[in-house]
């Protein structure tokens, strides 16, 4: 079986959540065996191998075909890039630092981050949708000079380039839906990028969500009919060698993390309320907010405002090896996500053995058994689930022997299968 | 003669509220009222009324043919007082028909016996007492908390002078042994254990509504031919089962009344079946060997081990914490703090944080008032944290409790001292005022002259004698230190 994908970003320009999830799906695919994905990216750093070939067709627009050996696969992935002046970005730093890097010509950055909100600046609005068509043009060409049997759209910007695929080869089309503007906007969402994902799913054979919580959202918010959308979760790669990055702590304080952007939709004011409960019966216990983001202003003044600046701290953005050492520092992970589609970062944190506290209103909740469940808004519950972990021996322990092992059974391999059946349903 | 041994048991904890850890401290009330009542009135009208009236109507119709046994944990009692005293006086009628045999179980339904055996002890006693107050009843048999039972725990409930023991007919001890004749302990035979016959249990308290179940529907008269093929020796065929079974686990609904009804007469009909109690079968029965249970076994689960109440480290750190009290506790008179004690340690907190939960949902998420074990966990800790701080205050333990409450000693004497010098000194004041009135009067009689003098006098004099130079001394100590510390 042949799988024409549709994706945003693949290492080794990986950018957000988006880019390794679609890498953990592409690496379990080829596991499990029988499909062959034909990747298809927009590329725009051009810093990458410059053999390309031009499509006659579709004037300024390349494509660079390409055959790479990834780590951990059987065979060598094909792998398309196209040409775009759409460049992906995660967080506000890499967009600064994209900017300055000169780029030439007419590009577009666009947030891909699941939850990255769609802002235009200046009158470039129409200009992107006109990328995101160009992209679907290419589509159609691809989609007639090459063989596959089913098509596979990762998230909004790619679904126009999905139902061109369809249209020209007649093959069904699968959606992955990993956000929905919903999730982005936290309610006020763009009609523009609202109505290509209804049409997306609309045109859609199946619909995939990475969480049930995403899947009622498709079905209420875009009317989508609920026997096409299937829920496939997310997973996550294995950690390899992290040992070495452990770093040594050098306080006897225990240390609650927050680790993500400081948004409106990761609830960060509620980890500072729950933070402030918590200081009010113990002392030898510091919070960190790791990350940064437009809210970041305001949780500091909050901060300073609840008189617990000493004992709360902040790191600004972590890449990296810094995560995972900010992780086995931890004796705490919180992720009070208002709203999350799934949430990769608990179980990162739960790679590194660390016993975390989730919110319900995250997808990653429907999956994990060993850990504390909070409703995002419930400041005492949240303060309740931190103090009993640092304070009863009895339940740090039980989650430290847990959580590796649970994380650890979280693969692509099952996931992969799972989208290999939604494959097989459509054929 | 074949018997039928029917034995219900009757349980319901106090749920613990919402303790968060901002309250540990601060509040030291720990029960859900509303939910502790809801719950109990739900089950009273659904299950223990019914079917207290179905029973007494049979005891009506065959007399003194029909048997049953109870056991009522101590904690369900109490709960009876408080929301459903109509029960309480529902089990007292049944008492009184004379076909009704209680058994005793520790007051908690805890899993003490695990644990300390003098407190084991003391809490079935106080169990006993408690039977022997509302029904008039010397209990003669012995059921543990959820049938737990081992060799080690028998030897300790013969010694408590009881003469049966309840337990479960567990495969992995019985292995080809049957479980329908009496046995005995295996460190003291002379006292004997009876064994639950666990398929004819189940298949009332959790088949018998199942319409997957290929026996579905069960009737009385399916049941009576199951006991008759029933090998002709065995003696006996022991019915164990949560009283609740009738009402709250099946429903109204599903027939359960009409089967309990129907039971006894297709027993007559049919059958050369009797019923007796427990305490009868110690009479009629000889043990036919003795069991051999070196590691307790229980009627939970398909394990019918303890991996329910103490399977994963929640739950093993909650037990033994809560039971690293029991010393202290028993040092401690105060009747609030003893209530605590005994509502903390039904066995039901810890069945709570059972993380089978996730695998073998259903009848752990029973009345369960937690989302998670986790949950279950927390809240417990938390009730146990205030529970220990208020227990050491009033049983001191450590250095510096022990140290507080020294010195809080030495305040109380030195407050006590103070207060007799006071005393002392109004005596003085007062003896002294009518001295100088005296005087005056006198002087005034001689001379008119210096009255305002004579009371000076007066006044030095007695602050010499009684006070002043004391003073005087410790002032002089006070400015020297200082002047000490200046050239320093």
């Amino acid at each position: 079986m042949r799988v024409l994908m549709f994706g945003w970003e693949f290492p080794p320009h990986i950018s957000g959540g988006l880019g390794t999830a679609c890498y953990g799906l592409t690496k379990g695919l080829h596991q499990i065996g029988g499909v062959d994905v034909l990747f298809v990216v927009p590329k725009a750093y051009g810093d990458e191998d410059q053999s390309r070939l031009s499509l006659i067709d579709a004037g300024e627009v390349t494509v660079s075909s390409r055959m790479v050996d990834y780590k951990g696969f059987f065979k060598r992935i094909h792998f398309i890039e196209v040409g775009s002046s759409i460049i992906p970005y995660t967080t506000p730093e890499e967009y600064e630092k994209m900017m300055s890097k000169d780029v030439k010509g007419n590009r577009f950055f666009v947030n891909t981050a699941f939850s990255g909100k769609l802002s235009f600046a200046g009158g470039y609005g129409p200009n992107l949708f006109q990328e995101i068509a160009n992209y679907a043009a290419i589509a159609s060409v691809i989609g007639v000079s090459h063989d596959f049997d089913v098509i596979h759209a990762h998230d909004w910007l790619t679904y126009p380039a999905g139902i061109a695929a369809k249209m020209v080869s007649g093959k069904p089309l699968i959606v992955h839906v990993h956000a929905t503007d919903f999730d982005r906007s936290g309610g006020s969402v763009n009609p523009g990028v609202f109505d290509i994902e209804k049409r997306g799913m609309e045109h859609a054979d199946r619909v995939i969500a990475v969480s049930n919580l995403t899947r009622n959202i498709i079905i209420e918010k875009y009317g989508i009919d609920p026997d096409k959308v299937v829920t496939v979760h997310n997973a996550v790669e294995p950690l390899e060698n992290r040992e070495m990055l452990k770093r040594e702590k050098s306080i006897n304080d225990k240390i609650v993390t927050f680790l993500g952007r400081v948004t409106m939709q990761k609830g960060p004011e509620y980890f500072v309320e729950a933070a402030h409960l918590v200081l009010q019966k113990m002392k030898d216990v510091r919070f960190v907010m790791a990350g940064s983001g437009d809210m970041l202003k305001h949780i500091i003044h909050r901060v300073s405002a609840l008189r617990i600046g000493d004992r709360f701290h902040f790191t600004g953005f972590l890449k990296g090896e810094d995560v995972f050492q900010m992780y086995s520092l931890s004796d705490v992970y919180v992720m009070p996500s208002v709203s999350e589609p799934f949430g990769i970062s608990p179980l990162e944190a739960m790679q590194s053995n660390v016993p975390v506290i989730i919110s319900r209103q995250s997808g990653v909740s429907e999956i994990l058994e060993h850990a504390i469940k909070v409703d995002f808004w419930d400041i005492h519950a949240m303060a309740d689930a931190i103090y009993g972990i640092l304070q009863y021996n009895g339940l740090s322990s039980m989650l430290r022997n847990n959580v590796k092992e649970e994380v650890d059974n979280l693969k692509w391999d099952n996931a992969a299968l799972k989208v290999k059946e939604v494959y097989n349903s459509v054929l | 003669m074949r018997t039928i041994c029917l034995y219900f048991q009757i349980h319901q904890p106090f749920r613990l509220k919402r303790y968060r850890f901002f309250n540990i401290g601060n509040d030291h009330y720990y029960y859900d009222d509303y939910m502790n009542e809801s719950i109990m009135r739900k089950v009273a009208d659904r299950s223990y009324l019914i079917a207290n009236k179905v029973l007494r109507q049979i005891i009506k119709e065959y007399g003194s043919q029909f048997k049953v046994a109870f056991s009522i944990s101590g904690i369900a009692l109490d709960q009876f007082e408080l929301y459903a005293p109509d029960v309480l006086e529902s089990f007292q009628k049944l008492a009184k028909t004379g076909s009704v045999e209680f058994l005793a179980e520790t007051y908690s339904h805890s899993l003490v016996a695990l644990k300390d055996k003098n407190e084991f002890a003391r809490q079935v006693d106080e169990h006993r007492q408690k039977i022997k107050l509302y029904f008039d009843h010397e209990p003669t048999v012995f059921r543990n908390t959820e049938l737990v039972y081992s060799d080690n725990i028998g030897a300790d409930v013969a010694d408590m002078g009881f003469s049966a023991i309840l337990t479960e007919g567990a495969k992995h001890v019985l292995g080809w042994k049957s479980p329908n004749y009496m046995y005995c302990n295996a460190l003291n035979p002379r006292l004997k254990v009876l064994l639950r016959n666990f398929r004819l249990s189940d298949d009332i308290a959790f088949r018998f509504s199942n319409q997957a179940w290929s026996e579905f529907p069960l009737t009385a008269e399916k049941f009576v031919t199951w006991l008759n093929r029933m090998d002709k020796k065995e003696e006996t065929a022991n019915i164990f089962i949560d009283y609740e079974t009738f009402g709250e686990h099946q429903w109204l609904e599903s027939g359960i009344f009409d089967f309990l009804k129907a039971l006894p007469g297709a027993v007559f009909r049919n059958s050369k079946f009797t019923f007796a109690t427990p305490g009868e079968l110690v009479q009629q029965l000889q043990p036919i060997s003795s069991i051999s249970v070196p590691y307790p076994i229980s009627w939970a689960d398909e394990e019918r081990d303890l991996t329910a109440w103490l399977g994963n480290d929640l739950q093993k750190d909650a037990f033994n914490r809560l039971y690293s009290l029991t010393d202290k506790v028993s040092r401690c008179a105060d009747p609030r703090l003893r209530k605590d004690w005994k509502y903390l340690q039904s066995s039901d907190h810890l069945y709570y944080m059972s993380t089978k939960f996730f695998s073998d949902g259903e009848i752990h998420a029973y009345f369960n008032p937690y989302e998670s074990p986790y949950d279950a966990y927390i809240n417990f800790m938390n009730v146990l944290s205030d529970f220990t701080i208020r227990l050491n205050a009033l049983v001191p333990e450590t250095n510096t409790d022990q140290e507080i409450v020294n010195l809080s000693k030495v305040i109380d004497e030195k407050q006590e001292l103070i207060r007799k010098y006071e005393v002392e000194l109004k005596r003085l004041r007062s003896s002294k005022a009518k001295i100088t009135s005296v005087r005056a009067v006198k002087s005034s009689a001689k001379k008119t002259d210096k009255p305002a003098g004579a009371k000076k006098n007066v006044k030095k004099t007695l602050k010499e004698t009684k006070r002043g130079p004391v003073k005087k001394v410790t002032v002089k100590n006070v400015k020297k230190t200082t002047r000490v510390k200046k050239n320093k």
